[in-house]
This record gives structure tokens, sequence and C-alpha cells, in this order.
């Protein structure tokens, strides 16, 4: 007991060695790649890009890898399958040329065999060996190997062979590719499956209104841990990639930068002066409000920051897009000549959702930049459910990365019900363009719904669009709310006009006051000289009675001399 | 090992063109040999005087295997006269070989 705990952990647990594949996101789904010696299993129907992905496995261990391989082609010459995989960019020609790659086309014709008696396929295995040798692969592909059930009547040999086949590739420490047809009710027509026991994956191409969608799926990977999602995958001009997007992860890191909008009212809007970088952004209104002139504005702002901006459209060219955004002064050709405006168009019905995720994802590795627009959401089509998973897995891609994300949706007249279904809680910021209808005419209004980490304007403002650009005209409130368009240019008037009427009541006030001041000052005055008259009255009586008195002293006086009599 | 075998012609005794067969076999296994005993035991039987075998070892020339898109062995190749016709197996089963050679039509009785 002591023994086995003390055995160290590196020994008890050895990681599974693994051979990348060089596969966009294969690598990650399978945690490092197909198990390296060990052969592999890949099935699924027909034109599931079961040769492709196994060609790109070859190839890729001999470009990116150094590991030379060996394609056993039992379905195609080897000339047609240089030419077939030609369209993905591969020269397996070159290599081929150069001894990195080495083609064996095995032609199994039931008609030109006859059997007759016992046999083994040591045939095949010495071709096998030849050709491993030849270049001293580490990797081989057979596809298809069920071709020699339908060439060689002895099943039992064949699965005997096989079997021992299995074993030699594995004692010959090759990393193998084995390719197999999807079977019904089995993952392959044969049941080859039970001899290979390291690895399966299952591919699926499933049409769903009228648009295809591959997928892959690791069915089971012994000894490793694995992504046991269904990922789609993607088969074009560069190659297969494999999209290994899922909406687990909520682990991103949050930026306190704030980028502007390109607008500058739009700016003064957002409580932090812009977006954070990194964040997403929904722009939803209906046709016509200016949702693309506004991608355009932010766009061409991070650009003049000299930011790279990926810019998906659904509905127009790049070069409408241009030439529509020149008419509102905007000139984003010089963006896209410097290289760091892209612009990536695809109709929404070209692809599946998960095609277009898978592109998206592509273009995203491959471009790197520091914002992505997608205009507009509304145009993706599928379940509403589809496309809530996918958006949800773009945002989370784009947040993973703390790429600043600007999404447009385009509402229908009725109303933004529809919108609200679940992207609300996607977006950190949601912008709402409006119409307002009144007086005859319709005017555009934006209104910040949702900011997510930052105070922000209440307002509905009313918004032009300029040939200078988008314009953020200042609020009006009258009675009614916001008024806009020429109902808020005849209400500036009428406030105007009370302005100047105000001005003249207030000059009428004045006068009248002062004509009040006068008169009081007049009657004051008037006053102050009946008061003045009348004190020069008192004083006149006063001294006449002084006069009269001593007068009247004096007569006594002379009175009481004449009577003689004492002066007492 | 490259094995030739050349009997002498004799299309007085037997008209008809002649036969270039190989035979492709890995090593010297009890198939190989009892296939090669088959062979010659068919050829004496029918095809006296115009046949030619050939006997490839694969583990000694690999590099044939692909030329003539030997799958199984042992596997006898009729080289001459076209079309080319492949039989595999080691040759136990006689009227298949026959018919395989065309030495004797599908329908014999």
């Amino acid at each position: 007991m002591s023994t086995t705990a003390s055995i160290p952990a590196a020994e008890t647990a050895r990681p599974l060695a693994k051979a990348g594949t060089g596969v966009t996101g294969l690598d990650e789904v399978t945690l490092g790649g197909l198990p390296a010696g060990r052969p592999t299993l890949i099935c699924g129907g027909p034109g599931c890009g079961k040769t492709l992905l196994a060609t790109s496995f070859l190839v890729n261990g001999a470009v990116m890898f150094n590991e030379h391989g060996v394609f056993m082609s039992f379905e195609e010459s080897s000339d047609d399958l240089i030419k077939n995989v030609s369209s993905l960019g591969y020269d397996l020609g070159a290599l081929v040329a150069r001894k990195k790659i080495a083609i064996d086309f095995v032609r199994v014709e039931r008609s030109e065999i006859e059997e007759s008696g016992e046999y083994d396929l040591e045939g095949l295995f010495v071709r096998l060996d030849y050709a491993i040798k030849s270049v001293g692969a580490k990797r081989v592909v057979l596809d298809t190997l069920e071709v020699l059930f339908a060439g060689l009547g002895d099943t039992q040999i064949l699965r005997a062979e096989i079997r021992r086949l299995f074993a030699w590739l594995k004692e010959r420490n090759v990393t193998a590719i084995i390719t197999a047809e999807r079977g019904e009710g089995a993952l392959t027509r044969f049941g080859i499956e039970e001899y290979v026991s390291d690895c399966v994956m299952l591919l699926d191409n499933r049409v769903s209104n009228q648009i295809t969608t591959r997928r892959l799926r690791v069915v089971k990977y012994r000894g490793s841990a694995h992504g046991t999602n269904e990922y789609p995958f993607l088969i074009d001009g560069q190659g297969v990639s494999v999209l290994p997007v899922t909406s687990a992860g909520l682990a991103h890191s949050a930026s306190n930068e704030v980028i502007s909008t390109g607008v500058p009212g739009l700016n003064q809007m957002l409580g932090v002066g812009g977006f954070f970088t990194g964040t997403s952004i929904l722009v939803s209104g209906t046709a016509g409000t200016g949702k693309t002139s506004l991608a355009a504005h932010f766009v061409d702002a991070a650009c003049g920051r000299g930011e790279r901006c990926l810019y998906f459209a659904f509905e127009e060219s790049p070069a409408q897009i241009v030439r529509n955004m020149r008419s509102i002064g905007l000139d984003l050709q010089p963006r896209v000549d410097s290289g760091l405006l892209r612009f990536e168009a695809a109709r929404p019905s070209l692809f599946g959702l998960e095609m277009h995720l898978a592109r998206m994802y592509r273009e995203i590795e491959n471009f790197a930049p520091a914002a992505v627009v997608l205009d507009p959401i509304s145009a993706l089509r599928g379940e509403t459910g589809d496309v809530h998973s996918m958006l949800l897995r773009v945002v989370d891609l784009l947040k993973s990365r703390g790429i600043t994300a600007f999404l447009t949706d385009l509402l229908s007249v009725e109303g933004m019900d529809k919108a609200d279904a679940g992207m609300s809680s996607l977006m950190d910021t949601w912008l709402s363009l409006v119409q307002l209808e009144s007086n005859g005419e319709r005017n555009r209004g934006i209104y910040v719904l949702k900011s997510r980490g930052m105070n922000h304007s209440n307002q509905i403002r009313e918004y032009q669009l300029t040939s200078q650009g988008v314009k953020l005209v200042d609020a009006y409130f009258g009675g009614g709310g916001v008024l806009t368009g020429s109902a808020r240019i005849a209400q500036e008037m009428v406030d105007a006009a009370a302005a100047v009427r105000r001005a003249q009541d207030n000059e009428r006030r004045q006068r009248d006051i002062q004509r009040k001041r006068a008169a009081l000052e007049r009657q004051i005055a008037e006053l102050r000289a009946e008061l003045e008259s009348e004190e020069e009255e008192a004083r006149k009586s006063l001294q006449h009675d002084e006069e009269l008195e001593k007068r009247m002293q004096a007569e006594k006086r002379a009175m009481a001399i004449q009577r003689g009599g004492s002066v007492s | 090992m490259n094995q030739v075998m050349n009997t002498a012609m004799e299309e007085s005794v037997l008209p008809g063109a002649l036969y270039n067969l190989r035979l492709y076999v890995a090593g010297q296994t009890p198939k190989s040999i009892t296939a090669l005993a088959n062979l010659k035991k068919i050829c004496e039987e029918h095809l006296v005087g115009r046949y030619q075998i050939e006997v490839i070892d694969l583990l000694e020339h690999p590099q044939l295997a692909a030329g003539d898109q030997i799958l199984a062995v042992p596997t006898l190749v009729r080289r001459l006269p076209e079309p080319l016709k492949r039989i595999i197996g080691n040759l136990s089963d006689m009227e298949r070989v026959l018919v395989g050679l065309d030495l004797r039509p599908v329908a014999a009785p």
C-alpha cells in the first residue's frame, strides 16, 4: 500500500503524447491533437470532408511539424487527390516531389479480382511499409479502408487483416487516420470502429433551411480529456478549420479603458465619455435610422487611433458602404487602403449560422482586430435559439480576446420586442435609435437604453445625418416631451417671440413704475409745500400773539401809572 | 527470389496465345508454396508450352507491389493475353482459376 502511494504523480498519470493536426481549432478541441503513434478513426457520411480533414493532417504535419506522411488512397487516384486538395490551398504535388509525402493509390475493383482459396492482405502491408520507409513517415492516412469490403468477398479474412493492420500501425508507432463511411445505426458501415479504440471523430453535414453546416464531434478519446460538443467546421480556400467556440467562459477581464463612439455628442451621453473597450455594443433601430452610419463613425474613430477593425457586412457590399458613408462626409476608403479596416461581406443565406461563425472566428484569428462590427445581426437567419446561441458565442469569443463588438440590429417597424428576446443580457451597451413621428415628419432620436458600468444620459436626443457626419442636436423639451425637427424649430421661434414680448413687457413696466414714481414724488412735493406754508402761517400768528401780549403788558403798565398806584 | 520458368512453346499441340503469368507472394509461406504448386499444375494441364510464370517475392521487391496494384497475397496476375486479370488466394479452387484465366467459359458444365 505504501509503495503505490509513493509512486510519483508524473508516472501514474503521464500525459498522452499528441500529434498536432495544425487544423485551426481541432487541436483545441482535442487538447493538443490526435493520439501520437495510434490510429484515429474519422467517420462520416459522403461529402463530409473526411478526406480533406485527413489531408490537412498530413500536409500540416509535413509543413508545420516536419512529420512526413503517407496517404494511402482507396478511392481517388493520386492525380485526382492532388487536384482536389489544391482547392484548399495545399500543394500536395510539391510535397510529394520533395519526398515529404507519399501517395499510394490502391485500386480495388471487384470485377477484376477473382478469388480462389486462402489469401491475406500482406500485399497492402508491404506497400504501406514501403511507402512509410520511402519518406520516413510518422503519419499515415488510410482513406477509405472500407472500400476493401466492397472489393473483396471474404469478410472474415478482411476483419482479421484489418485488426492486424491496426496492431501493425501501432507497432510502427505512426499516427494514423482511418476514414470510414457512416453506417446505419453504427459509426461505420462495416463496424471497423471496434478495432480502433483510441480516438474516434464523427463528421456530419446537416441541411437545415436549405443551408448545410458541417460539424465535428470527438466521440471518444481514450486517455485524454476532449471537448464533447459538436463543433462546426469549415472547408474553404484556406483549408479546414474547426470552430471550438462555446459559451462556456465568463472569465474575461474587464477593461477600464474608454474608446470614443466617433460621435462627440454621443460620447457625452455616456457617463465615461465613450464605450469601454472589449464590451459589446448593440445599436438597434428601424430601417433608415442610421445604424450603419454610427458603425462607420465608430470604425473611423478606431482606425483613427491606429486600431484594426473588422467589419462583417451582411447586407451591403463593402463598395456600397464606402460610397454611402461618403454622403455623410466619412471616407472609409483610406482606412481600407491602409489595412486598418477590413470588410468581410457575405449574404447571410450563403452559409448556415455555424459557418458564419466559423468564418468569423477564422477572420478574427487571422486579422486580430481591436474592434469588430456585425452589420446587421438581424440578417442572420435561423431559429431564434440558434441565432441567440451563435451571437452569444461571437460575443464571448470577442470578449475573451478583449475585442470591442459593435452590433447593429434592424428592428421591424412594429417594435423592439423581437430584439429584446435574449439579446439584452448579452449586451453591455445598448443604444436605441427611434423614429420620432410628429407633425407629418419623421425625425431621428437616440437614447441609451442601457450601459453597464457607467452613468449615462436618460434623454432622447435628436440627431441628424449631415454631410459632416452624425450630429446630435441639443435636446428640446416642450409640454409633450422631446421636440424634434420642425416642431423643435417652431418651438424655438415661439420661444423667441415670447422672449421679445417679455422684453417689451418689462420695458413697459419699467416705464409705468417711473411714471408712478414721478407722480408720487410730485405729490410728496406738493404736500411738503403745503406743510411749509402752514408752518409759515403758524409762525406768523405766533408772532402776532406775542406782539399783542407785549402791547397788552405795556398798556397795563401805562394804566397803572395813570392811576398812580404802585407797580407791584 | 525471381524465378522464371520457361517452357518451350508447343503451339502445334495447343493453339492459342502465350500466357504471361506473375505470381506475387510475400515470403515462403504455406499459402505461397501451395499457390505456386497449384499454378504449375494448372498450367501443365491446360497451357502446356505456352506459359511463363514469374514469381515475385514482395518482401524482396516491395516497390513492385504498387505497380501491379497488389493488395492480397498470393496474387496471380495474368499480364498476357490482355486484358489484365487478377486471381487472389492459394489457387486451391481450380475451377475459379480456370474461369479467371479465361481457360473455361463461365457457364461451363
